[in-house]
């Protein structure tokens, strides 16, 4: 069946077998790697992205149910070469350790920080409670999104590790 | 990898159209909306469609939350997310936001659906339990109409429910009493888990008096709702009554032994659940009352 749908701002339209699961499709068919797929039976997360502006399991999707629909992943994140502060976040407060959470933590926390702008530890801890760091790094995940939180209009131009280093 | 039997998908325009598709598909053909149930039993070949029918574009005809001629109907498209976030039905039903905000993870409440947590009929699903509750009344649209049923009806057994082949459950209507409140208790390992045991309870008084009373358990093998009524109507709400409603809901209870807990642990869970939640609705219940 011929699927059509926006992805990161871009419409694409692929063939694609009905039993496509969105994960795949995204990672399969467009070479979008950076959506992860894990325990594929939606407990951990790792593959976290918005349909619709609402996160969702991607592994729980099929691709058919996105069609018409407008997609974001974690490459969507950047805009126009900055980093989004939840990215610079994560790098500033060693967000990741694996990284393979990584993606879909990041995508819940923007969708958090988009309609909590200053949440608490507590909320924060609700947010990402269906999505499991292997490393269980969660301490440093929390502090990651509460430091975007508190920088989300500051410019990314300096990269966090050169940041303050004589150029 | 675990992806699904093949299978061919058929999106639905109106709800005579998923209709006319289920009618002209027949017993081979499954209803999807959030499929955070189906799709994993299609994974595990628990399930195995030939044709998928998905009624998430049914938003405008499914997808509302109204409150009129002292009921609230909700569309069976509204998602669970929804159903947490709307302040209407917190003050008048707390016991869904209650339900809600344990319901398996904040992600996978962005896409479940209220009509497909009640049609999957999982003995553990909470809103079963919230729904006999509240003793709601459930809309089920076929080619010839619509028919109205009870919960008890509609309930039929683990995983099974009066709707029939070709037909959709569209809507739930919960009665609004006046001197009403409700509270759900669970008990659940982490999240996204899914409970141990949980309780759902509705009361009504009237001067202090408990008149009406509804007790309903989510994944302890009770069926349907708990006669709580010897006890409890009639009677000035005290611990004493409380924990001798606990009781019933105890004996009522035939949990089994799994990873979850011992069935001695469940059924204690049943009782003390129950009390719980009869302190916090009748608490509510007195404070919303002048």
């Amino acid at each position: 069946m011929q699927v059509t749908m926006t992805v990161n701002g871009t419409e694409v339209s692929r063939d694609i077998e009905p039993r496509t699961l969105l994960v795949h499709f995204l990672r399969d068919t467009l070479g979008l790697t950076g959506t992860h797929w894990g325990c594929d039976t939606s407990n951990c997360g790792v593959c976290v992205v918005w349909v619709d502006e609402r996160p969702v399991k991607s592994c729980t999707m099929l691709a058919a149910m996105a069609g018409g629909k407008s997609v974001r992943t974690v490459e969507g994140l950047e805009r126009d070469g900055e980093l989004d502060p939840v990215q610079r976040g994560f790098m500033e407060c060693h967000g990741l350790q694996c990284g393979y959470c990584t993606p879909g933590m990041m995508m819940t926390a923007r969708w958090l920080l988009d309609h909590n702008p200053d949440p608490t530890e507590g909320e924060i801890r609700e947010a990402i409670s269906g999505q499991i760091c292997r490393c269980t790094g969660y301490s440093t995940i929390v502090r990651s999104i509460r430091w975007a939180a508190t920088h989300e209009n500051s410019s990314s131009i300096e990269s966090p590790e050169t940041a303050g280093s004589p150029s | 990898m675990q992806v699904p039997s093949p299978f061919e998908y058929e999106r639905a325009q109106s709800v005579q159209h998923a209709i006319a598709l289920l009618e002209r598909l027949g017993e081979d053909a499954r209803v999807v909306a959030g499929g955070h149930s189906l799709l994993p039993m299609m994974k595990l070949r628990l399930a195995d469609p030939e044709y998928l029918v998905d009624i998430n574009d049914l938003r405008e005809e499914l997808g509302y939350i109204t409150v009129e001629g002292g009921e609230v109907r909700i569309g069976a498209l509204v998602r669970h997310a929804d159903l947490l976030a709307d302040e209407n039905l917190a003050a008048l039903f707390p016991i869904i936001r209650d339900a809600e905000r344990l319901i398996a993870d904040p992600v996978v409440r962005n896409w479940g659906t209220l009509g497909g947590s009640l049609c999957q009929a999982d003995p553990s699903e909470d809103l079963t339990t919230v729904c006999e509750a509240l003793d709601a009344q459930c809309v089920i649209t076929g080619s010839s109409g619509q028919r109205v049923v009870s919960m008890a009806e509609f309930y039929r057994g683990p995983y099974e429910t009066a709707v029939g082949e070709a037909e959709l459950l569209t809507e739930v209507r919960l009665p609004i009493r006046p001197g009403g409140a409700s509270a759900y208790q669970k008990v659940k390992r982490r999240a996204g888990d899914w409970p141990v045991a949980a309780s759902g309870v509705a009361v009504w008084l009237d001067g202090g008096t408990v008149t009406d009373a509804r007790v309903a358990l989510t994944a302890v093998g009770a069926e349907g709702v708990v006669d709580v009524s010897d006890v409890l109507v009639g009677a000035t709400p005290s611990e004493e009554v409380f924990a001798a409603a606990g009781a019933l809901a105890s004996a009522a209870s035939a949990p089994v032994t799994d990873s979850r807990g011992s069935a001695e642990y469940k059924r204690h869970l049943a009782g003390e659940l129950t009390v719980r939640a009869l302190r916090s609705a009748v608490e509510r219940a007195l404070s919303s009352t002048p």
